[in-house]
């Protein structure tokens, strides 16, 4: 599987990275030969196999739906690059 | 005596016969941790946590309230959460994060008496196998090659620093994280015990999420003895991961007799790889000896998909780790990019990724947008845990045939030099879990026990496999083959 550098481009706006012209051609390399890696896959006979979801077989625990913790607006917020007013600010979204 | 170069079953027993304090062991530790730049083992240092730590543990040895890990320094990988103290996962994107919550794996720790020395380096977000993807730069390993011009050589990843930190003396245990076999390759390259529990053994809550379906905590240590006692205050079920087992843990320690008669070990015929080095195959052949001389039985097995566990994991883990990653944002927490005039938030989103990940991340998190992405989910993604369902039925045929534990290499090489891998393409780092990753894709406990050294007088350990949840009877085997194998060899203090 080869990866072109349209393919790259999208790959990254998909991962939400931002990756410059010049390096999109190394990248798309990069990206090919781990795909290539993984195309050995290809030689696997899966057919009537279940994939994987749950490496344990357990069943999940269920709880009471209540709350159980809260008011830690000053905790929650603390980290942020830009916090106003008790929220997260963040440039325009809505023109 | 130097304190800090005791085993946790040592300093336990000196500790409770009152032949020094907490705080004496502790100051020796921080001490030694001190002056141990040169390795770049620690990321942080905390001694007043660890001072008001161990002030708090003499008060309960001299109470005779004494829990398991009572007043034992530590080391903690920076991959989980200490409240009010760096957290940062090896990564620029998390600088300055100061997590207001305590993981619940450190927590258990310091219940039972432990006390934090600081934050040990690691690759970024865990993303690596020798240290070199740290924000921080790589850590050196206390090892060098015999004759080898004084060379660094890597640790191993991605719990390098951990790995380190307990072969140079610089705490008495560590805490690591093991996703492909960050615990149990960078164990084998610094001549120390590693142990990744059974998934589910060990609450993930807390910790910087790297792989979910594969990521578990474990115990580095300088002996398996200290990595049962260890093991046994970190693990247990919590409410807070619904991925964490509720099953009682037993006492790992209790179980260490060394008695293997009769157990039979697996010599699995697909682990014996193209182009591994003859050393590593003696060592091998050596260890499964040594098993057999205290009794055991060896048994040829076949896990017929082994050669696959590598190429699944690597459309797996970076499947997982792209959808965990994408709260790294520049909202919450961490870095954030300034935009220009006119740009909106997704350029804040992209230039903030961009600027905040290392290379091997970015990489990651591409590959796994890319199998997940709309066309190649089923080809990719769906293909490989098919393929996972596969690796854990080879392994749950051999445990069906009556075979107790599984003996392998760690590592397909001892330690190389930083920088020696920087110019092949990613593939040849990803080869260093070629022995490890199974176990994480079929869920099971794994240990690397340092057994010898190899012609430049660098460490190699074996890996043992155990069964689901039994930990117990895998360290007791571990144990068996560290009393046969003896490695009485330590790294020279040069730094």
């Amino acid at each position: 599987m080869s990866i072109d550098t349209d393919t790259a481009r999208r790959v990254a706006h998909l991962a939400r990275i931002e990756v410059s012209e010049a390096d999109l051609a190394p990248l798309a390399k990069d990206l090919s030969r781990i795909l290539d890696f993984m195309d050995e896959l290809n030689e696997v006979d899966v057919s009537g196999v279940e994939p994987m979801t749950s490496v344990t077989p357990m069943a999940l625990k269920q709880r009471q739906d209540v709350v159980t913790d809260g008011n830690r607006q000053q905790d929650i917020l603390r980290n942020a690059p830009d916090a106003r007013e008790g929220f997260f600010a963040v440039p325009k979204v809505v023109e | 005596m130097t304190l800090n170069t005791l085993k946790i079953s040592e300093a336990r027993d000196g500790l409770q016969a009152g032949k020094f304090t907490a705080t004496e062991l502790t100051e020796s530790c921080l001490s030694a941790a001190e002056a141990s730049a040169p390795l770049n083992a620690y990321i942080a240092h905390t001694p007043d946590l660890a001072r008001a730590q161990a002030a708090e543990a003499d008060k309960r040895l001299v109470a005779g309230d004494v829990p398991a890990m009572c007043g034992i320094p530590l080391g903690i990988k920076d991959l989980f959460a200490t409240q009010d103290v760096q957290t940062q996962a090896g990564s620029a994107i998390l600088q300055g994060f100061k997590p207001p919550y305590e993981s619940t794996v450190t927590q258990n720790l310091w219940s039972s008496g432990a006390v934090m020395l600081g934050k040990l380096n690691m690759d970024e977000f865990a993303m690596g196998s020798s240290n070199e993807t740290s924000t921080y730069g790589p850590v050196v390993n206390p090892w060098r090659r015999a004759g080898g011009a004084n060379q660094d050589l890597t640790p191993g990843g991605s719990s390098g620093g951990s790995a380190a930190a307990v072969a140079a003396d610089i705490c008495l245990g560590a805490a690591g994280t093991d996703t492909g076999g960050s615990i149990r390759q960078p164990a084998a390259f610094t001549g120390i015990v590693g142990v990744k529990p059974t998934y589910g053994r060990c609450s993930r809550w807390g910790i910087v999420a790297f792989a979910s379906s594969l990521d578990q905590a474990g115990p580095m240590a300088k002996s398996v003895r200290d990595a049962a006692i260890m093991l046994g205050a970190m693990a247990g079920h919590d409410p807070k991961d619904s991925t964490s087992a509720d099953i009682p843990v037993p006492d790992f320690e209790a179980a260490l007799t060394g008695d293997v008669r009769g157990k039979k070990i697996g010599i699995p015929r697909e682990y014996r790889v193209d182009g591994m080095p003859d050393e590593i195959e003696t060592l091998w052949t050596q260890g499964a000896e040594m098993l057999k001389d205290a009794g055991a039985q060896l048994v040829d097995i076949s896990l017929p998909h082994t050669k696959y566990a590598l190429p699944a994991y690597y459309v797996i883990a970076p499947a997982e780790a792209s959808s965990n990653l994408a709260r790294y944002d520049g909202v919450r927490f961490g870095h954030r990019a300034k935009i220009r005039q006119g740009e909106g938030i997704t350029a804040m989103y992209e230039r903030t990724r961009a600027e905040g990940f290392g290379a091997e991340v970015k990489r990651r998190v591409m590959i796994g947008a890319y199998v997940l992405s709309a066309g190649f989910y089923d080809a990719y993604y769906v293909r490989a845990q098919k393929v996972r369902t596969l690796i854990k039925r080879d392994f749950e045929q051999a445990y069906a045939q009556g075979i107790d534990a599984i003996l392998t290499p760690s590592t397909p090489t001892a330690a190389f030099g930083l920088g020696e891998m920087a110019d092949l393409d990613p593939i040849k780092m990803y080869m260093q879990d070629v022995f490890t990753v199974a176990v994480n894709m079929a869920g099971l406990p794994g240990v690397s026990v340092p057994v010898g050294l190899d012609q430049q007088g660098l460490p190699l350990g074996l890996q043992l496999i155990g069964q689901p949840w039994g930990e117990a009877d895998m360290l007791n085997t571990a144990f068996a083959l560290e009393n046969a194998a003896n490695f009485a060899h330590h790294a020279p203090k040069w730094w």
